[in-house]
């Protein structure tokens, strides 16, 4: 049998094994009844006891779902959603939220040391080594299904001015400054999952680093999905106020389960004047079985606003999981001299179907943009990048560089660029690279007749063909995610 | 006991059947050289030693030091010290030389049971070998074989058998691309690792490579069987010759 048949057999055989993440916590939830009606959307607003302007702006966004249509220009293909089958809010049962980490149920701190997320910020500070021996402590945000259970590292990020909590508790803390920022990147109306979410979310990270503030440390958010039959929704807002800078990674995980689980998450990047933010991603949800069923599908609408002039916006992923992913992390360059970057590692294997990219949309003068993405697409998985770059009449002097690579394994699986470039003024440069090409057999036999395993072989081949983008992730992402690459891709070795 | 002792071997490769009952013996310390015309079944004894997916072993026997190499995947072959350099090495974009390098020798050290070698003493071995073949640091911080050179690609096959240290080493037309000072720089980096212990399988259609890498024994191959075996002048002689001798039965 030829290798890359051998390494696809063993591909399809690790998914349903290999996921590591597939356990349930057994604990009781406080669960809104099934579906979806305004009704929800209020028993949401009034859970988290919200303002009247944010239930008004929750229904505005439920009214104006009801009237849309699920889009269907990905090239991605599922079973028609029955948004009325699906839980919209789940909650760990609890009296009233955690004031410290004691109160968090230890079922749930249980749950998150087997992901390896440590939640006691004594671990964090034992557990996290950098590459120059250093340690840097890493604050984490940690949401189960729809709710945030613990935030380490208050005092220490409080010192600093920064506000690093749960948005149902910044929105009671902090309402003016979580008003005027949120759906200001993302409006209600933008698309179909960004209003469903605009209308359920029920938790997700805020963050706020005032004028001139570094962020002292790393931020994470671990989102993990528990509930069967659960949506989960949760809604990231990021603001970066002049001169600031943050750091910012989010990572998840779900259950194994035979039905399709919903993710449709909504973030939001502001970056002011000379602000900074850094955003990575680390994707694990399920994927679904060898022969497609389960998984989660992640409907994500990412999107950064480089709003002031000199301000960056940086995202960074890697995506290994879900059955279906439709997202797009993108950055509208609305100040002078802005800048945006996408890197990107994207692997799908099994029956996963991704259409995932970036938007650029260049408005202010002399914006740059990087982008590159690298596609992995092993078994009957499909992998398309769609990406736009755009130059607004206005936006002189705008730059970007693309760059688009696709690796396939094995023959039953497919590899798709859609890149759109429009410019509207002639002093944009706009450079576009592409390749694809196959983990062929015969690089394989070279590998393995040096003595690597078929399993390492794939390994060194595809590590160097992400090298690019592994180099942009922080140092302790970086590590995870060349191990997650491994699993995902031909199981554990040795 | 020979090194290397291959028996009626018959292989295939896409349903065509190649090689025809070959017998071929290497004992340790011997350098064989494999003529013969194109088509004659060259490189398809360098694959089917070497464990190529695809190559059919139809009949006979490959053993290494008595043991049958047929069922062994080409890591472990690799392993048990069956080295190839190929014809056309493929270049892995994105993986730097040194990482290959290092790759490729715990994965064999540790499928022997040896401990990894420790990063001052593997870079120690790479520096040395690749002061011999002329090759520069900078050649071995870029991808494997990525916008090398001819000759490059084949000094870089050498290097990689100079760290390996194999039992057996098959050259599969290394001189193929080589122009003089090349050819003189890859020979001496294969004459340097002649030793009592290890036995060598050079591939060649030209006696062009055997000036400088001196055979004991020629091996003509025709119609996947050795026709006719022979000292260090057999090469002269095809050379002066040609292989119409050996082609000539069935045309």
């Amino acid at each position: 049998m030829p290798a890359i048949q051998e390494t696809v057999e063993q591909v399809r055989r690790i998914d349903v094994d290999q996921y590591r993440y597939g356990f349930e916590t057994d604990i009781e939830s406080d669960k809104a009844p099934k579906g979806l009606s305004e009704d929800i959307v209020r028993f949401i607003s009034a859970k988290k006891s919200e303002p009247q302007w944010m239930l008004d702006w929750r229904l505005e966004a439920y009214r104006r779902w009801v009237t849309m249509r699920e889009p269907t220009w990905a090239r991605v293909e599922y079973p028609k959603i029955d948004y009325q089958d699906y839980y919209y809010y789940a909650a760990p049962k609890q009296k009233k939220g955690p004031n410290s980490l004691d109160e968090v149920d230890p079922k749930i701190l249980e749950t998150y040391n087997k992901l390896g997320i440590p939640l006691r910020e004594q671990e964090v500070l034992a557990g996290v080594t950098r590459g120059d021996g250093t340690r840097t402590p890493v604050a984490v945000d940690a949401v189960f299904d729809s709710v945030s259970v613990a935030t380490t590292f208050q005092e220490e990020l409080k010192k600093a001015g920064v506000i690093f909590m749960p948005i149902s508790k910044a929105l009671q803390e902090h309402p003016e400054l979580v008003r005027k920022y949120l759906g200001s990147v993302v409006p209600i109306t933008d698309n179909f999952f960004a209003t469903l979410n605009s209308a359920v979310f029920s938790d997700g990270s805020f963050v706020y680093v005032p004028p001139g503030v570094r962020c002292p440390m790393e931020l994470s958010t671990y989102f993990r999905m528990n509930e069967k039959n659960t949506g989960q929704f949760e809604r990231t807002l990021i603001i970066a106020d002049k001169g600031a800078y943050v750091s910012y990674l989010e990572g998840c995980t779900a259950p194994m389960r035979d039905e399709n689980q919903l993710h449709a998450a909504v973030v939001e990047l502001v970056a002011l004047d000379d602000a900074e933010i850094k955003y990575s991603t680390v994707q694990n949800w399920y994927p679904g079985d060898a022969d497609g069923k389960g998984g989660i599908y992640n409907f994500v609408t990412k999107r950064g606003d480089c709003r002031g002039d000199r301000s960056k916006i940086s995202w960074t992923q890697v995506e290994t999981g879900s059955a279906i992913t439709w997202k797009y992390p993108s950055c509208i360059l609305r100040g002078n001299d802005a800048s945006g970057e996408f890197y990107s590692i994207a692997i799908s294997n099994g029956r996963q179907q991704v259409d995932s990219g970036t938007k650029m949309v260049h408005l202010g003068k002399n914006t740059t943009s990087r982008i590159i993405s690298k596609g992995i697409a092993a078994a009957y998985s499909q992998n398309t990048y769609r990406g736009l770059v755009s130059a607004h009449r206005k936006a002189t002097g705008a730059r970007n560089f693309t760059n688009c690579d696709s690796l396939l394994i094995g023959n039953k699986c497919g590899a798709h660029t859609v890149p759109y470039i429009e410019a509207k003024n002639a002093s944009t440069i706009f450079e576009h690279e592409a390749t694809t090409s196959k983990i062929s057999d015969q690089m394989l036999f070279y590998c393995r007749q040096r003595g690597m395993s078929e399993e390492e072989a794939v390994a060194l081949v595809v590590n160097g063909f992400v090298k690019d983008v592994l180099q942009h992730l922080p140092m302790e992402f970086a590590v995870e995610a060349q191990k997650l690459i491994s699993i995902s891709l031909e199981g554990s070795v040795g | 006991m020979s090194l290397l002792e291959i028996s009626n071997l018959h292989a295939r490769v896409e349903g065509k059947q190649i090689l025809n009952g070959l017998n071929l013996t290497i004992e340790p310390g011997q350098v064989a050289a494999i003529m013969g015309p194109n088509g004659s079944g060259k490189s398809t004894l360098a694959y089917v030693l070497a464990g190529r997916p695809g190559y059919e072993v139809t009949e006979g026997d490959i053993r290494l030091d008595g043991e049958s190499l047929l069922d062994l995947q080409p890591d472990e072959r690799a392993a048990r010290g069956v080295f190839l350099a190929f014809q056309y090495p493929m270049e892995i974009p994105g993986v730097a030389t040194m990482t290959f390098l290092r790759t490729a020798l715990n994965a064999q050290r540790k499928a022997r049971g040896e401990p990894e070698l420790t990063t001052p003493e593997f870079l120690k071995r790479v520096r040395e070998a690749a002061d011999h073949l002329e090759i520069k640091q900078e050649m071995l911080r870029r991808g494997v074989n990525v916008g090398f050179s001819g000759g490059e690609k084949k000094r870089n096959e050498i290097l990689q058998m100079a760290l390996l240290q194999p039992k057996l080493a098959v050259l599969d037309e290394t001189d193929s691309g080589l122009d003089i000072d090349a050819l003189k720089i890859v020979a001496d980096g294969v004459n340097r690792l002649r030793s009592p212990e290890r036995g060598m399988i050079v591939i060649t259609h030209y006696q062009r490579l055997l000036d400088y890498i001196v055979p004991d024994v020629v091996h003509v191959l025709s119609k996947g069987r050795v026709v006719k075996s022979g000292d260090k002048n057999l090469a002269l002689e095809l050379e002066a010759k040609g292989y119409a001798d050996y082609t000539g039965e069935a045309a």
